[in-house]
């Protein structure tokens, strides 16, 4: 066991670091699906603009790092404001027509992303004082990903107390249960509700600058982090933070420990703990939607 | 005679809440049994226990002797058991005729096949068409169910629950919203239907009740009051009390009260 | 009329290869192949309402079950598409428990990933020759004894023929009991379950009926292309599938081809005179679609009713 451990604890960091990225992904879809009844199929997107940002002006310096940061979650909530005034004239429509239109814009923006920065997939430079390896239960590992994991855990931390522990988290989580009764009482949802989406694609954007020296921008990125966004949530339980957490921690941990053991079989494994999950609990590890 | 539906000590518990609370009586075969009570009462949750909709927490439900409690629902429709739903609950883009057709096909056996058109299964329309004459909507049977009125759609709702030929019917509040013509016919249609189905009503239109029931049962507060024949359920003090709290209740059973 | 129009439709396919061009008939064929995978969809998203983008991993084990046989066992089209039928089938009764836990987004989600997953499997198996795809699949023979189709028109008949069989059976599928029951399944699960239906065994054979249709469309694909790569069955597959099908309108067999035609027909010449803006223009139909086509080109003549 020990010997195990001992061979995959770099597996399992990475893990770590990848469920977390998965997170700031998840928990946005999640939200914004909850809140506004909106599947977001270009929620890829925001993470590659975010990348993107990353490459373009990261240059291993703390000021490019920081630069990057403030562009890529500007233009990050200028996408998600754009998403959501596009998909708000489709709200009675159903879910069909806002998963194509979102799709649509997902691939004119994937076009308009090859044109600009090729067809390549494009290496990050992180910042020279975090570019290094250091040894961790005896084995190498780029500091650059630890710190990745504290900033992305304070991130999911703060976001789970906003959330799940504030007033504004509750009111969040009313309008999720029970649209009706929140716009009975007085609150514009509309606001809420544009607000999370804001939210939800500002965290995909600083998700893509931070995480882009993992998993670097390039072609079908925004198709990749956005199926195992949707397993996570599907995993998880629509619309709750905590399942989005819980979910991205076990899907990181698959997915890099999968490619680590039987790299051929990785694919059937993600499918496999779907599998485990849904026949266990259909709604969800955690569910808000449709727990009544 | 085995009785047509037996419930023991039925439960349903919502956490702390007690919807229905060891609730025990019998519905005579080929009886015409109502089952009434204040808001609240757990009438609707009765129906979703017997129909199989819900699990019940704790007790038995008895259908014809045979013990169905852990019966999935669409096994108890087999068991003869078939409810209509209180918010008419329809295939709304379906025409009336399909509608009875899925109800029909299904009792038939025939609702995996899968390459023979319905249209030359000519029995199978001839029995959805005498349902939709039946419930007196022959001429609307290609209208969409989208498309029908509120009363339409009950009597639609009552022609889908008799294709699936009923051995025990339960109705849940058949006659709300529809005007006194539509409730009037709705009774005739009951009245008609043959001894050996058994109807189980939950209703508000006492009138109704008292007209088309032999038996009444009265629940309150998920708790099961009296069982008896219409009259001695008028007669009967805690009803009263049930009903209106305390002890006046001269005007509850009066003609026409709602 | 109904009737004529489809017989002067028919004579209309018969004849083409007559009509047009080798490399026209070609992207014909294409339209047919995809045409049947929206039909699959369609089956699942029009018909019974369970919104599907992962059709393609079904289309994907089709194609490859075909090229596996053609190399393998035998060049008689028919067996190859029956083999690929039935490995597309037996894979949708595995994963089709699976996604039908679920209903509506979620639904989708699950389909999606589906689909993500076969594409990786695919890129990533020995037995798929990985990402160089499956090369060396011999001409499509279409009956035993007879010689090898080399033309495209030739190749072309073969496909038409395959289609033809598969609409013809799921028009008497449409108008069976069971596809009475699909619709109702669309329209009132819990109604259907009340009738006495096990509603999720009926979700479950569809999903396997519309996988081994796939399979199908995945086999002709491999007779016509001669080559399966891991692109053939990727995501943006499943999406124009889904395109087609709305395109067309839900429910409207006829409107999916119809959808299969208009999109690979903008990926091929329109595509062709703006190279390189295939992805771009794609995108653009999706958006427009959404916004000027909501109930798709079939929207004004519903499928045609018992009792109408």
């Amino acid at each position: 066991m020990l010997g195990w451990f001992d061979a995959n604890v770099v597996s399992m960091i990475d893990g770590v670091a990848y469920g977390l990225l998965l997170f700031t992904l998840a928990v946005g879809l999640s939200l914004i699906f909850g809140m506004m009844d909106v599947l977001n199929l270009a929620h890829g997107t925001l993470y590659l603009i975010g990348a993107y940002a990353a490459y373009a002006l990261s240059d291993g310096s703390w000021l490019g790092l920081l630069l990057a940061l403030v562009v890529g979650v500007l233009v990050g909530v200028a996408g998600g404001g754009v998403l959501a005034a596009l998909t708000q004239p489709l709200a009675q429509r159903g879910h069909l027509d806002q998963a194509l239109l979102t799709l649509g814009i997902a691939f004119i923006a994937s076009d308009i992303f090859s044109k600009i920065f090729g067809s390549e997939v494009l290496p990050i430079s992180v910042p020279s004082q975090v570019a290094g390896s250091v040894t961790v239960f005896g084995q190498v590992y780029p500091v650059y990903r630890l710190l990745f994991i504290a900033i992305a855990g304070g991130l999911a931390l703060m976001v789970y107390l906003l959330f799940e522990r504030s007033s504004l988290g509750a009111l969040v989580r009313a309008t999720v249960a029970d649209r009706d009764m929140v716009r009975a009482s007085g609150v514009d949802t509309r606001v809420v509700m544009f607000g999370v989406f804001a939210f939800g694609a500002a965290l995909a954007a600083l998700g893509g600058v931070l995480g882009a020296p993992i998993l670097a921008p390039g072609p079908s990125v925004d198709e990749t982090v956005l199926v195992l966004s949707l397993v996570v949530i599907v995993v998880g339980g629509l619309g709750s933070v905590t399942g989005a957490l819980l979910g991205a921690l076990l899907i990181g941990q698959v997915q890099t420990l999968g490619v680590a053991l039987m790299p051929v079989y990785a694919p059937f494994l993600i499918f496999g703990a779907m599998l485990l999950v849904l026949a266990w609990r259909p709604q969800g590890l955690v569910s808000l939607v449709g727990r009544s | 005679m085995t009785p047509a539906l037996e419930l023991r000590g039925v439960s349903q518990h919502f956490g702390s809440l007690r919807a229905l609370d060891g609730v025990s009586f019998s519905v005579a075969s080929g009886s015409r049994h109502a089952v009434i009570g204040p808001n609240g009462a757990g009438k609707s949750t009765l129906f979703a226990l017997v129909a199989g909709a819900r699990p019940a927490t704790a007790g038995r439900v008895i259908v014809d002797g045979q013990d169905v409690t852990d019966l999935a629902e669409h096994r108890r429709v087999h068991a003869g058991v078939v409810r209509t739903f209180q918010h008419s609950s329809l295939f709304l883009k379906c025409t009336a005729l399909e509608n009875v057709l899925l109800a029909a096909q299904r009792k038939a056996g025939l609702s995996w096949s899968m390459l023979r058109p319905l249209r030359r299964r000519s029995p199978l329309l001839e029995e959805a068409n005498d349902l939709l004459e039946r419930v007196d909507l022959q001429d609307r049977s290609a209208e969409a169910a989208g498309s029908l009125s509120h009363g339409e759609r009950r009597q639609l709702e009552l022609a889908v629950a008799l294709a699936c030929r009923p051995r025990l019917l339960l109705l849940d509040e058949p006659a709300a919203g529809l005007s006194p013509r539509e409730t009037g016919r709705l009774g005739q249609v009951v009245r008609q239907l043959p001894d050996d189905v058994t109807v189980m009503l939950v209703e508000h239109d006492l009138d109704l009740v008292f007209d088309l029931a032999d038996t009444v049962t009265v629940l309150h507060l998920g708790e099961h009051l009296v069982t008896g024949t219409p009259s001695e359920v008028r007669a009967s003090d805690e009803v009263q009390t049930a009903y209106l709290g305390a002890g006046d209740s001269s005007d509850l059973f009066l003609e026409g009260a709602p | 009329m109904r009737r004529l129009a489809g017989v002067g439709l028919l004579v209309l396919l018969l004849a083409l290869p007559w009509m047009i061009n080798p490399y026209a008939i070609s992207t014909v064929t294409r339209i047919l192949v995809i045409g049947l995978l929206a039909i699959s969809v369609n089956l699942l998203t029009g018909v019974t309402g369970l919104p599907t983008l992962g059709q393609s991993a079904y289309f994907g084990i089709g194609a490859y079950t075909g090229a596996i046989v053609s190399t393998t066992l035998t060049d008689v089209g028919p067996v190859q598409m029956l083999i690929a039928a039935v490995a597309a089938t037996v894979a949708a009764a595995v994963t089709g428990p699976v996604a039908m836990r679920a209903r509506g987004v979620s639904f989708l989600m699950i389909t999606l990933a589906i689909g993500e997953i076969a594409y990786v499997a695919a890129r990533r198996l020995d037995i798929t020759h990985g990402t160089d795809g499956y090369a060396g699949i011999p001409p499509v023979v279409p009956l035993p004894g007879l010689p090898a189709l080399r033309l495209e028109g030739l190749v072309y008949y073969y496909v038409l023929g395959g289609f033809l069989l598969v609409f013809a059976l799921v028009m008497l599928l449409l108008r069976s009991p069971f596809g009475l029951a699909l619709r109702g399944l669309r329209d009132n699960e819990s109604r259907l379950r009340a009738v006495g239906y096990p509603t999720s065994r009926f979700g479950v054979a569809i999903y396997c009926i519309a996988g081994g249709i796939a399979g199908v469309a995945g086999s002709l694909w491999t007779s016509a292309q001669q080559f399966v790569a891991p692109g053939d069955m990727g995501f943006s597959v499943a999406a124009l599938a889904l395109l087609a099908v709305v395109i067309g309108g839900l429910g409207s067999m006829w409107g999916s081809v119809v959808g299969a035609g208009l999109v690979v027909l903008t990926q091929d010449y329109i595509g062709g005179y703006l190279a390189g803006y295939g992805t771009l223009l794609l995108g653009i139909l999706f958006v427009l679609v959404v916004y000027l086509l909501p109930r798709g080109i079939a929207g004004l003549s519903l499928p045609k009713k018992v009792g109408a």
